[in-house]
């Protein structure tokens, strides 16, 4: 554990129901934490969903954050995720400007560069998709800026760990992570 | 069987051995009160002056009893007066269901008259709260609810009704609360381990590790924090203490956690702690706390806080463990049961040395004049109390300077015994809390103790006083000033007394007689025992308005943020 502030990836298995994620985005703000990116769908089990909340914080804190969300209720299990060992990613829409073909085919080369794909052509604009950790993502942005940008719409990070390992590892309902013991 | 909603509920309340709810009727709630009407040789209702009354009154019924207390109201401002409520049981951890209805269903988010998202409102000071528009949900939320209001550590939940379940009927049948938990949503939070549901099991290598550092020490301390009044162990904390032979300092909430006559209590910790207490703190080698969240007002200085140490933190919230203090070691589970494996596990230490060095301190209050000419000292107010009074006289406080001198003053001997607002430090809170300790505990003698400032804010509950004939006797330390708030504008502040003189009435007395009470104003002992001899003598509550000097202090005193033995007045 270090008190480096960086970027903290918390996953989280809730119940799927009314007024969970505001009790959830509420805790965040009032341990005074800001959202940098987050991401909720439904997951193989359609009464729960999964959240994931990326903050900007140190290892300890966001090891206090984890106990803090564990208390409520409709929370089944909470994972701090490993950044080496798992894959994060986020979809990206960009809507550029080009006014004729010649930008056309330059933003054409760009995309495939970055394996982005064009999602749209129109006469004066298209539109690419690009997937990716924040870095690739980011890469592409500042090349685009060239161009004249219209629109950036971004997903939010998803995450999950490589391997075998899952959520679904530590559940509260599989005994909640050695609880009651010695953790830290 | 065919019930409706508000039958529902109220056959919920008995399952749960419901005998007394607190509460304030309203339009959206008629139809549960009229329910109770049919109920009303099962459930007493006690109808105060106003909700936020009736959500402390709740309160000092679940600290004084241990029991969950119930409190009612309607919905929009007899909700929202409650949150002041809420958020006081939820900070000290009190087992609390506040039960209220909100607009029919139909209505909801039309900002109908009298509507309010109570849930979005009591969302961060709750432990758990659930809107029901489904009257067959409604048995299985109630029985969750009070599941969760007393399970793990405990807290306050809200349960708000939409109007038209209440009316609404379905099918019910009576459970027996032991079979709760084999049906509805409970029987899945069960299955889940979690730690706000289940009590822990404490782990035996940490208990073993725990024992082999009380073995080590050569200085331990030990802090009796409110998780041992609220598991109740205080006759095991007093066998682990005379086992390992340490000094223990008592937190606010922790009084009554252990007999305060216990020759190896150092007294109070903290920002008002007693010189043994905190400079103990100080130099112990070993801290064991038990139930303690280390708040700013007993950590005043997290980074020096123990700091010749090692800190256990001994809790059933293991999202307590590390969050205001590092500690070296932790065990999570409840106290009673940690303290019970403890127990068996050690042998008889001794620690002479070390008690000598701890004992030189002054482990009693320390007051700025003993006597004093034309008013009385705190002193000669609590020694009155303490002499006149049975020993197991319950004491409810407000906040400020009464309430610390209160703690400072009084040996509480068992738990539940004080009733204070802790960690909300909310003023106003008293008399409410008085009520609800009277009415839980009939047999005891119940007293308040407050300040003139904290007495005006609910003064309004002496009219539920007298219609229920419960005879509290209270203290008014009346200094005609805000007096905590004034002794920190003259110690950092500069004097400049912004906006906390009360030299404006009401006469207390007066008050007291317009609520049809009797009441007394005194200046002297002898005039303040007269007024004690006359009180208990009365059936019905009484008020002594007790004069005290405008520049009284509490003392000792650590400025907020300071090494906890760095005293800014003595």
């Amino acid at each position: 554990m270090t008190n480096e502030v960086k970027i903290q990836t918390l996953v989280m298995l809730v119940d799927n129901e009314a007024g969970v994620l505001s009790q959830i985005t509420r805790l965040f703000s009032r341990k005074g934490y800001n959202i940098e990116t987050i991401t909720v769908g439904t997951t193989k089990d359609i009464n729960t969903s999964r959240i994931t909340i990326e903050v900007l914080t140190d290892d300890e804190k966001a090891e206090l954050l984890c106990n803090q969300i564990r208390k409520l209720f409709p929370v089944h299990s909470v994972k701090l995720i490993d950044h080496e060992n798992s894959i994060r990613r986020e979809l990206v829409f960009i809507k550029v400007k080009a006014e004729d073909s010649a930008k056309r085919n330059e933003i054409i080369q760009i995309a495939n560069i970055f394996r982005a794909n064009i999602i749209d052509v129109s006469i004066g604009a298209l539109t690419l998709v690009v997937i990716g950790d924040g870095t690739k993502t980011a890469a592409i942005e500042k090349i685009l800026d060239e161009y004249e940008v219209l629109e950036i719409v971004r997903t939010g990070i998803v995450a999950i760990e490589r391997g075998l390992k899952t959520i679904y590892d530590e559940t509260k309902e599989k005994g909640e992570f050695n609880y009651g013991k010695n953790v830290l | 069987m065919q019930m409706t909603g508000s039958q529902i509920l109220v056959e919920c309340l008995l399952e749960q051995g419901v005998d007394v709810v607190f509460g304030y009727p309203g339009g959206t709630i008629l139809n549960i009160y009229d329910e109770l009407y049919n109920y009303k040789d099962k459930i007493k209702h006690i109808l105060t002056s106003h909700e936020q009354g009736a959500s402390h009154a709740a309160d000092g019924y679940a600290r004084s009893t241990g029991k969950v207390g119930v409190c009612f109201a309607t919905s929009g401002p007899g909700a929202t007066n409650l949150t002041t409520g809420i958020a006081t049981a939820y900070m000290d951890s009190v087992p609390v269901v506040f039960i209220s209805c909100n607009v029919n269903d139909n209505l909801i988010g039309k900002d109908t008259f009298q509507e309010v998202d109570l849930v979005g409102i009591t969302m961060p000071i709750t432990k758990c709260n659930y809107l029901v528009k489904d009257v067959k949900k409604l048995a299985d939320v109630v029985r969750e609810a009070f599941a969760i209001a007393r399970s793990g550590r405990k807290g306050p939940v809200v349960i708000d009704i939409v109007k038209n379940v209440t009316a609404e009927t379905a099918d019910f049948e009576p459970l027996s609360i032991d079979k709760h938990s084999s049906t509805g949503r409970i029987k899945q939070l069960l299955n889940r381990s979690s730690h706000n549901f289940t009590p822990p099991t404490p782990d035996m290598s940490d208990i073993q590790k725990l024992i082999d550092l009380i073995k080590e020490s050569k200085k331990p301390l030990t802090i009796c924090g409110g998780g041992v009044i609220r598991s109740k162990a205080n006759e095991e904390i007093k066998e682990f203490v005379t086992k390992i032979d340490s000094p223990v300092a008592i937190t606010v909430m922790g009084a009554g956690g252990i007999e305060g006559r216990n020759k190896l209590v150092t007294g109070m910790i903290g920002m008002h702690g007693t010189k043994a207490s905190n400079i103990a703190c100080d130099k112990c080698d070993l801290l064991i706390s038990f139930g303690c969240r280390f708040s700013d007002r007993v950590a005043l200085n997290p980074k020096t806080f123990a700091r010749n140490a090692k800190i256990v933190q001994i809790d059933i919230d293991r999202s307590e463990i590390n969050k205001n203090v590092k500690s070296y070691h932790h065990i999570i589970g409840d106290v009673k049961k940690v303290l019970t494996l403890l127990n068996e596990n050690l042998s008889q230490l001794h620690h002479d040395e070390w008690k000598k060095e701890v004992f030189e301190y002054s482990t009693e209050t320390v007051y700025d004049e003993e006597n004093r000419n034309g008013t009385l000292t705190p002193k000669q107010i609590l020694s009155s109390i303490a002499r006149m009074l049975p020993q197991d006289t319950m004491v409810a406080t407000d906040v400020g300077q009464h309430q610390m001198w209160a703690i400072q003053h009084f040996h509480f001997d068992y738990p539940g015994q004080l009733i204070t607002s802790g960690g909300f430090g909310t003023m106003g809170f008293g008399l409410g809390a008085a009520i609800g300790a009277k009415i839980g505990n009939p047999d005891k003698a119940v007293i308040l103790i407050t300040g003139d400032g904290s007495f005006r804010m609910n003064l309004t509950e002496l009219s539920t006083v007298e219609h229920y004939n419960l005879p509290i006797i209270v203290f008014i330390f009346n200094n005609k000033v805000l007096g905590m708030v004034r002794q920190w504008q003259s110690l950092i502040y500069k004097k400049h007394y912004s906006e906390t003189m009360l030299d404006r009435g009401p006469d207390f007395v007066k008050i007291a007689n317009a609520y049809g009470l009797e009441g007394s104003r005194v200046t002297n002992v002898k005039e303040l025992e007269d007024a004690i001899n006359k009180a208990m003598n009365e059936k019905k509550a009484y008020i002594i308005d007790c004069s005290i000097y405008i520049d009284e202090m509490v003392r000792p005193m650590v400025g907020g943020g300071s090494d906890i033995n760095n005293f800014m007045v003595n």
